[in-house]
């Protein structure tokens, strides 16, 4: 290998006199570093890094406060019972039960199932219809929280593989 | 890089509907690109639904939603002209965001 510190070399370096081919080097694990660590510092305050990143639909609402909510009649999904495109699935959910503040959605047998948490303020309803991607046949579960207290409801996606439709 | 985005707000029985959807890859982590090499993590993280500059709905999204993600969302009320706006952030910082007016 040629040496990097020649005179001919640095002639595209003579106008930058601390540029210096030796520590260039590193410079660029500085620079992606500095890109990964960033949006985690932006982020940290509203996402719920460890809901997230929970694997089991269990570990996930323990981390929403709701490791045993109540099954109710007045949360309501509205999802295909078969999905033949798992990357696209439509799922709308309805609150009924009076006072809802949160909507989480958790498809128990994705990697993370934790899909998604909607906080309603004054003047939205507590609705949502989302696209989420199921990976296999799995329970679609929602919880509903009202006034301090916990709701679930739950579905079944069948999700087939290859379109044929059984 | 952030793509565009549609929304639209329409009023009808006392009920706004607002559809909105967002140009994004929604990676998961574990596809893999035709070389073999695991795609990175690149999802939304919050969305957030603003009526008339105030803050009605915060969202937290995971992987899980579907590339290109369309929500529905819905505001008790309202009336023709309010402005409705949508904002996103991603796990890498980005951002973009949209507005329109109820009809």
């Amino acid at each position: 290998m040629r040496s990097k510190v020649t005179p001919g070399d640095q002639s595209p370096l003579k106008n930058r006199p601390n540029a210096s081919p030796v520590v260039s080097g590193p410079q660029p694990v500085n620079g992606l570093a500095a890109i990964v660590l960033k949006p985690f510092a932006a982020l940290a305050a509203t996402w719920n890094k460890d809901g997230f990143g929970a694997k089991t639909a269990a570990d996930a609402l323990k981390t929403l406060g709701a490791s045993n909510p109540v099954a109710s009649r007045d949360v309501v999904i509205e999802a295909p019972q078969i999905a033949e495109n798992g990357a696209v699935v439509p799922i709308e959910i309805t609150s009924n039960v009076p006072g809802t503040t949160s909507i989480a959605v958790l498809i128990d047998k994705n990697p993370f199932p934790l899909v998604g948490k909607f906080d309603f303020m004054e003047g939205a309803l507590p609705f949502v219809k989302l696209n989420a991607k199921v990976g296999e046949t799995s329970e679609v579960r929602v919880v509903a929280e009202a006034l301090g207290k916990h709701y679930v409801a739950t579905q079944e996606i069948k999700v087939t593989i290859g379109g044929c439709g059984g | 890089m952030a793509g565009p985005m549609k929304m639209r707000a329409t009023l009808s029985g006392g009920v706004t509907d607002v559809r909105v959807l967002m140009t994004h890859p929604m990676e998961t982590g574990q596809r893999k690109d035709p070389d073999g090499k695991l795609v990175p993590l690149h999802f939304i993280q919050n969305v957030t639904l603003k009526v008339n500059g105030k803050t009605v709905v915060e969202s937290q999204i995971s992987q899980g939603i579907s590339r290109n993600p369309v929500f529905t969302f819905r505001i008790k009320g309202g009336a023709k002209g309010d402005r409705i706006e949508v904002s996103w952030i991603d796990n890498h910082g980005e951002t973009n965001q949209t507005e329109t007016a109820v009809a």
